[in-house]
């Protein structure tokens, strides 16, 4: 297939149409709104379904029924949204249903605003719902990789009967470039044998996440959790980029992590030894690649376009290895290259700085300066 | 007398689409009868085994437990919305699911509503008891003016409550719904009544017909502080009043329908 110039939420939608996703279950938000539209213009010319939902909240619970048919389901919506799927997810978790659902993420909290943000981090790789689980999130740095991941997602929530997230943002939906789609895949043709499909000739089929007596709840805690040290082991992805001289290195995901590979090419041109690690999958987190960095780069820098929320994982991740630093931009505000060639600069010159007082503080303090110096 | 029934025939027996569980619901609970009418119906209509149901929160829950046919359990309230999710990628299996009045009319309103409005086919068993069960008797949208709840231990105060919900007459409003009644389980003639209505719910997803609902009014001996017998009076005189029995909505389609 050749490239065509796609826009982010677009390709996400053909990407999964592609990967033969079954059933779109949607509500409008920005800036997602033109992944829904593609749905509705392209599920039911194929025969397939898409219900515009009356909220987010019947949204992920249309796609719960879908998903224990065992066809391919999926939503897609941006913060506030995905806040109201929340209950559903968790239900969706626990009764181990694969699907899959992208964020296009805002600036928030609350109503917030329509620009890029990647506050959504917290929420997504940590849980959101209630109970014990770990969905895998995947987050994507282009057009491109955006379609590729959309794919990957849904063979990983089929694999392990698990929630499979895209967490793109604002930018990564609105903006064009060139990408390729993948050919139109075949839809499938045999169900799994958990799947609740009202056939005769078998026993029942129940899908539930309820689990009265604590010992089975317990018995399906400890399947949820070996099935993700399973994830983890065999599913961590990432890309790397001039690392292998590196004495400074940025960690940057998503739209952040692009804007950093930027500002490290100019570090390189300006002769300093930066690089950029990208985690590719935000869980599982690539934990022991961080630290295998760890022990021989000087110091680290984080960008994330939140508070530092990516920022706690990679210290732990670290192990006090390394100084880390931190640089973002909150409520929807994108960083620019020059941002971060100049905290690359900052920490090249050294001495690296003194690590009383946590990076967050440190970073807080500059960008009151900086945001200071852009007002006079 | 059973003096024309030749000897070991058998007369009543389980149906085939439910499980051989012994309840959990109290005695006096008519869960267990509108179970068995649906069941009963599945039976006749040979649904069985092209049935998903879809079971809510609420002492309703364990309907999971007593029906021979696939299952899923949904979030509180959102029963309607996953039953729409399985039904539009299955169109031709029979989904049903199975609510008690808190699930419906309070927390999953919206899903009942819009579910309604697209015309859904789908069928919803609606059991209207007036009262909170498994949380332990607490004021439901359907608790009536006065009456004693947990959570309104002087009796329902209509001025901070307002007052409560008839969801089929409101669910009729809607031009997506095609059939929705109230009925009752008070009575042996009233339970053959709602049998008939469950009847005419299923053959109108068969048939495509688009949304059907069936209310059942319910007892909740337990939680009202009633002998199973003082509750089905209380349907009868307290409740019936107040929710009067009918068809609020029976499109012409429907009425063209041979039950």
């Amino acid at each position: 297939m050749a490239q065509e110039l796609l826009k982010g939420n677009n390709a996400i939608a053909e990407a999964a149409i592609r990967a033969g996703v079954e059933a779109y279950f949607g509500y409008p938000i920005t800036p997602q709104t033109e992944l829904l539209e593609h749905m509705a213009a392209r599920m039911p010319e194929l025969g397939r379904t898409f219900v515009q939902a009356e909220s987010e909240v019947a949204a992920i619970n249309m796609v719960y029924g879908a998903a224990c048919t065992g066809k391919r389901a999926m939503t897609t919506s941006s913060s506030p949204g995905v806040s109201l799927m929340m209950e559903g997810l968790s239900y969706i978790a626990g009764t181990e249903v694969p699907m899959v659902l992208a964020d296009v993420m805002r600036g928030g909290p609350g109503l917030g605003n329509i620009a890029p943000s990647q506050a959504d981090y917290t929420q997504m790789v940590h849980g959101g719902g209630h109970g014990d689980y770990h969905p895998i999130v995947l987050a994507p740095a282009s057009v491109q990789e955006a379609i590729d991941l959309t794919v990957l997602a849904f063979d990983l929530a089929e694999k392990y009967r698990t929630i499979a997230i895209v967490l793109a943002d604002g930018s990564i939906g609105q903006m064009m470039e060139p990408a390729e789609l993948p050919p139109m895949a075949p839809l499938k043709k045999k169900l799994p044998d958990w799947a609740v499909t009202g056939e005769p000739g078998r026993d029942r089929r129940l899908l539930t996440s309820i689990y009265l007596n604590p010992d089975d709840e317990e018995i399906t805690n400890i399947r949820l959790l070996e099935r993700w040290m399973n994830i983890r082991a065999s599913e961590v992805r990432y890309k790397e980029y001039y690392l292998d001289d590196a004495e400074f290195v940025v960690v940057g995901f998503g739209t952040a992590g692009r804007v950093a590979l930027s500002a490290v090419r100019a570090a390189r041109a300006a002769g300093m030894k930066a690089g950029l690690f990208r985690p590719v999958t935000l869980s599982p987190f690539p934990e022991s690649e961080l630290k295998e960095i760890a022990t021989v780069a000087e110091a680290m820098l984080v960008v994330e376009m939140n508070s530092g929320q990516m920022l706690d994982d990679v210290k732990l991740a670290v192990e006090g290895l390394v100084p880390v630093e931190f640089y973002g931009r909150l409520g929807g505000v994108v960083p620019f290259p020059d941002e971060i060639l100049a905290e690359i600069q900052r920490i090249a010159a050294g001495p690296i700085p003194d690590q009383n007082g946590h990076a967050r503080q440190r970073w807080l303090e500059r960008l009151a300066l900086m945001r200071e110096g852009s007002r006079t | 007398m059973t003096s024309s029934t030749p000897a070991g025939q058998v007369v009543y027996q389980r149906p085939r689409s439910l499980t051989a569980t012994v309840t959990h619901y109290c005695p006096g609970c008519t869960h267990g009868i509108s179970q068995r009418l649906v069941a009963e119906v599945l039976d006749e209509m040979g649904l069985r085994e092209k049935a998903i149901g879809v079971a809510s929160v609420g002492c309703s829950v364990f309907a999971y437990n007593y029906f021979d046919v696939d299952f899923v359990e949904a979030a509180h309230g959102r029963a309607p919305a996953m039953a729409t999710g399985i039904k539009r990628v299955f169109p031709d299996r029979t989904v049903f699911t199975y609510q008690g009045d808190g699930d419906l009319a309070s927390i999953g309103m919206a899903e009942v509503m819009h579910a309604a409005a697209r015309g859904e086919n789908i069928t919803i068993i609606f059991i209207n008891n007036a009262i909170y069960g498994m949380t332990g008797g607490q004021m439901a949208p359907t608790t009536l003016p006065g009456m004693r709840t947990t959570s309104t231990p002087l009796g329902r105060d209509i001025e901070m409550t307002g007052m409560p919900i008839r969801m089929s007459e409101v669910l009729a409003k809607l031009d997506g719904s095609s059939f929705v009644v109230r009925r009752s389980l008070h009575d042996a003639t009233n339970i053959r009544k709602a049998k008939k209505a469950i009847r005419t719910a299923f053959e109108v997803q068969q048939q495509g017909l688009g949304f059907s609902l069936v209310e059942l009014l319910s007892t909740c001996p337990t939680n009202w502080g009633l002998t199973p017998n003082e509750a089905l009076g209380f349907v009868e005189k307290q409740m019936i009043p107040y929710f009067p029995l009918g068809d609020y909505k029976v499109s012409d389609a429907v009425k063209a329908l041979k039950v």
